[in-house]
């Protein structure tokens, strides 16, 4: 908890530094010259400038951590249909004094939001449609009454524009003070509520029958975040606008989830991705003139997002793909080492060297296949040819490794025929699979619980795991059948 | 507070849209049923697979493919203008209405629809990202793009804000709209023409592979033993939402078609349990609510395909509420008339 207030009290104490000094809006600004803007926005010498970014910092925040609840608890849409569904809100508190009162339009979008939940909860509760169905249908009903609203209102206004339909795409630069104090209250109200239910959430978003058990209110609970949800989504309106606010909710928390198996790192990642994108949105739509903010905040989440997607270390796609493909040479190698110990134990353990048509015959490939297949070898340390290119030697890690693959092989045959009373014409092809994965550990183990067999199901000959790595030391196979004993 | 409901004048709201405008109310009518009916036919199949999000996520995505398409559009009248002298004139004077290409839209929103469905399940197969945050993270990313396509080409793309949030089926009356003539015999505007033709063929697909969608909707294993391929009716299926919604688009823009395809079949749903019987629901709700709609529009003056939207909204509502098997009204009836009957009657004397 003492956590969020460090990030909290910057953030309060910058709303004052910026609101000591608001002047024009930066819709005025007419000048359109790229660099200009760019210095412009780096140098922070426009107050309304620092409005903008604080505005975009805060929402950055807020939608960020209460995102990745959502993300984590399978309701990512929820925040779609949430989104649509405070327009009617929205325009139902511009009507109460026909202004753009922050406060009224607060409520009113927050009571909308939450109504729509609620039909959402109410629909799948008593009919037969499903909660994608419910969702959808909450998101497009609700906002074509919200559409029709606005459209009225601005029929009433006549012809100035009140700014409301600002509030569909979004435009940062519009942001007042008012706003930015709302916004600021609210970003502290969830800092403080996620701060302190922490762990409830934490417990309810991943075990809701644990969290029952431990006599915690689940509704209770549910309802409270879907409250700070449609808190979020209110204030990041004016900013990233209805259609698209939804994102900001998911795409930073699905970034930050890519990346950490941790909830509180992936709260802290998301709030950073959410401040991160938000800035970047602010920054991009304000070298256009007048550009929408919203677009400019999504796509430059989704950027985080695809990066985290491709490059994040552990659950990133080229990660994976760089892991499987890894294994996929290593099994290669070692099927390589196993044709090779398989040759030279035909010819009953006499010479070392295993020519390329050997290698073929026994694989059942060709010399040009073979040759590759060696040169990985070599590649590895694993093997040496001779002068010629025509023969292939081991060295001793790769007999090392080939005894090995074998070792691994035969016990697991072993394993199958005498502990899982498989027929031993029917154990090989599971042993193919299973000798590249087995550990060290569980080797051991079968080793022991197999009392050091010597001879597999089809008589061959088990390499020993100390005869493998410890050649003059004795094996515990000696001790097993009472060899060697010094007593 | 009392002006936003102006007073209800049955002559004006009523009589008037049909007997003064009559000729072009027709056509707006006409439209608005069209969309809505063959969103809500294919709709129906979303709800049963659980897809109704996917739609959701291509009728927002098809709006950059639109963007691009009108870009591509308008480069190629850029090259033929720079071509020929006379051309620069034609595109003077024809200024941004010139761009328009339906092959172009039509295969922008056809790119964009299997793109859509390809990205969603390639986050959600590739990463451990679940499926609903994969097609919120893929619509609105796709949305953002098309969203500033339109707001930094707005001289060259011939789509304005409004439209993608709640379309202009004002549009399709024969005052703006040409008309297609056959034989000297004019049928119709060409946007009503084209969501003709496309429901129609909706309609045909429907009828004729029956069974395919049927099955693989209800029991993917089924069907696939019984020969149906569900990846392939699976990327078929959302090719033909992308085709419907490109089409509906221009009439009720890129959000409110997700209420064209989920209400009617919810509401049917609601009400009845075979497949005959929902879609002929389907087009009794998509005909209601598109003649509703238009005097709720014009009564209002708010745009007419929110307010068929809001109509359909309505009769769901009404379906959820009164629906013979399982309304909620209806229900707590039944529910109360059982437990009043099973209430021992007071023994006489006691």
């Amino acid at each position: 908890m003492p956590r969020f207030l460090k990030i909290s009290l910057p953030a309060l104490f910058l709303l004052f530094a910026a609101s000591s000094a608001h002047a024009a809006k930066i819709g005025d600004i007419t000048d359109t010259n790229v660099w200009d803007q760019m210095f412009r926005f780096f140098s922070l010498r426009d107050p309304s400038l620092r409005a903008v970014l604080l505005g975009s910092v805060l929402l950055g925040v807020s939608c960020g951590l209460l995102g990745c609840f959502i993300v984590v608890r399978k309701m990512s849409l929820m925040g779609d249909a949430l989104s649509h569904a405070v327009l009617p809100g929205v325009a139902l508190g511009f009507l109460w004094n026909m202004t753009k009162d922050p406060i009224a339009i607060f409520i009113g979008a927050t009571i909308a939001g939450l109504l729509g939940t609620m039909v959402v909860y109410a629909i799948t509760h008593t009919t037969r449609l499903k909660e994608d169905s419910a969702l959808g249908l909450v998101l497009a009903s609700f906002y074509a009454v919200g559409i029709c609203l606005l459209k009225r209102i601005e029929s009433l206004a006549g012809g100035n524009k009140s700014g409301i339909d600002k509030f569909l795409f979004g435009q940062a630069a519009a942001l007042s003070q008012d706003d930015l104090i709302l916004m600021s209250v609210i970003t502290g109200v969830v800092l403080i509520g996620v701060g302190l239910f922490y762990k409830e959430l934490l417990v309810c978003s991943f075990d809701v029958g644990f969290a029952r058990a431990c006599g915690l209110p689940t509704r209770l609970l549910h309802h409270g975040l879907m409250l700070l949800l449609a808190f979020s989504v209110v204030i990041s309106l004016q900013a990233v606008g209805v259609v698209l606010v939804s994102a900001m909710l998911i795409t930073p928390a699905a970034a930050a989830y890519l990346l950490t198996d941790r909830m509180h790192r992936m709260l802290l990642l998301a709030a950073i991705f959410g401040v991160t994108s938000g800035v970047l949105g602010a920054f991009f739509s304000f070298l256009g003139n007048s550009l929408p903010t919203g677009p400019f905040m999504v796509l430059a989440a989704s950027t985080v997002f695809g990066m985290a997607f491709l490059f994040g270390p552990r659950h990133g796609t080229l990660a994976r793909w760089w892991r499987q493909r890894s294994r996929t040479n290593r099994v290669e190698r070692e099927n390589t080492l196993k044709a090779i110990f398989h040759v030279i134990e035909a010819r009953g353990f006499k010479g070392e060297g295993v020519s390329m048509e050997e290698l073929a015959a026994r694989r059942r490939e060709t010399l040009d296949e073979a040759r590759d297949r060696v040169r990985e070898l070599k590649r590895n340390g694993l093997a040496t040819y001779d002068v010629a290119g025509e023969a292939t030697y081991l060295t001793p890690e790769g007999w090392q490794r080939a005894r090995a693959i074998v070792r691994n092989h035969r016990l697991w045959e072993l394993y199958l025929t005498s502990e899982a009373n498989i027929a031993p014409d029917h154990v090989h092809e599971d042993a193919e699979e299973i000798e590249h994965v087995l550990g060290e550990a569980v080797v051991l183990q079968l080793e022991k619980g197999l009392h050091y067999a010597t001879r597999d199901p089809h008589g061959k000959i088990i390499p020993s795991s100390a005869e493998i790595y410890q050649p003059e030391a004795g094996s515990p196979r000696d001790e097993a059948v009472g060899y060697g004993k010094r007593t | 507070m009392n002006e936003i409901i102006p007073p209800f004048n049955f002559q004006e709201v009523i009589v008037e849209p049909w007997t003064i405008l009559g000729s072009e109310h027709v056509w707006v009518v006409l439209m608005g049923f069209l969309v809505t009916a063959t969103c809500g036919s294919i709709g129906v199949y979303l709800i049963l697979r659980r897809m109704a999000l996917v739609g959701d996520a291509i009728s927002h995505s098809v709006l950059p493919g639109l963007a691009v398409a009108f870009l591509a559009a308008s480069l190629v009248a850029g090259s033929g203008a720079a071509a020929g002298g006379q051309m620069v004139e034609a595109a003077a004077t024809g200024a941004h209405h010139n761009f328009r290409n339906p092959t172009l839209m039509f295969f922008g929103a056809l790119a964009a629809g299997i793109l859509t469905t390809m990205l969603i399940e390639v986050i959600h197969k590739k990463s451990r990202v679940k499926q609903d945050a994969a097609i919120g993270i893929t619509f609105s990313s796709l949305f953002a793009i098309g969203v500033i396509l339109i707001s930094v080409f707005a001289d060259k793309v011939d789509l304005d804000a409004d439209c993608v949030l709640y379309g202009e089926i004002g549009q399709v009356a024969p005052f703006f709209s040409p008309m297609v003539e056959v034989g000297g015999v004019g049928i119709g505007t060409w946007p009503v023409v084209r969501m003709g033709t496309v429901a129609l063929l909706t309609g045909l697909v429907i009828v004729f592979f029956y069974k395919e969608l049927l099955v693989s909707s209800f029991d993917s294993g089924l069907a696939a033993s019984l020969g149906i391929n569900p990846t392939f009716v699976h990327y078929a299926l959302m090719c033909w939402l992308s085709v419907v919604v490109v089409s509906s688009f221009e009439a009720v823009g890129a959000i409110l078609v997700v209420a064209m395809l989920i209400l009617p079949g919810a509401t049917a749903s609601l009400l009845s349990h075979r497949m005959g019987s929902i879609f002929l629901i389907v087009i009794l709700h998509s005909a209601l609510s598109a003649i509703t709609g238009l005097h709720l529009g014009y009564w209002l003056n708010v745009p007419i395909a929110g307010a068929m939207v809001v109509m359909g909204v309505c009769f769901f509502t009404l379906a959820w509420m009164f629906s013979p098997s399982q309304g909620l009204l209806t229900r707590w009836l039944r529910l109360r008339v059982n437990s009043t009957s099973r209430q021992p009657a007071p023994e006489p004397g006691s």
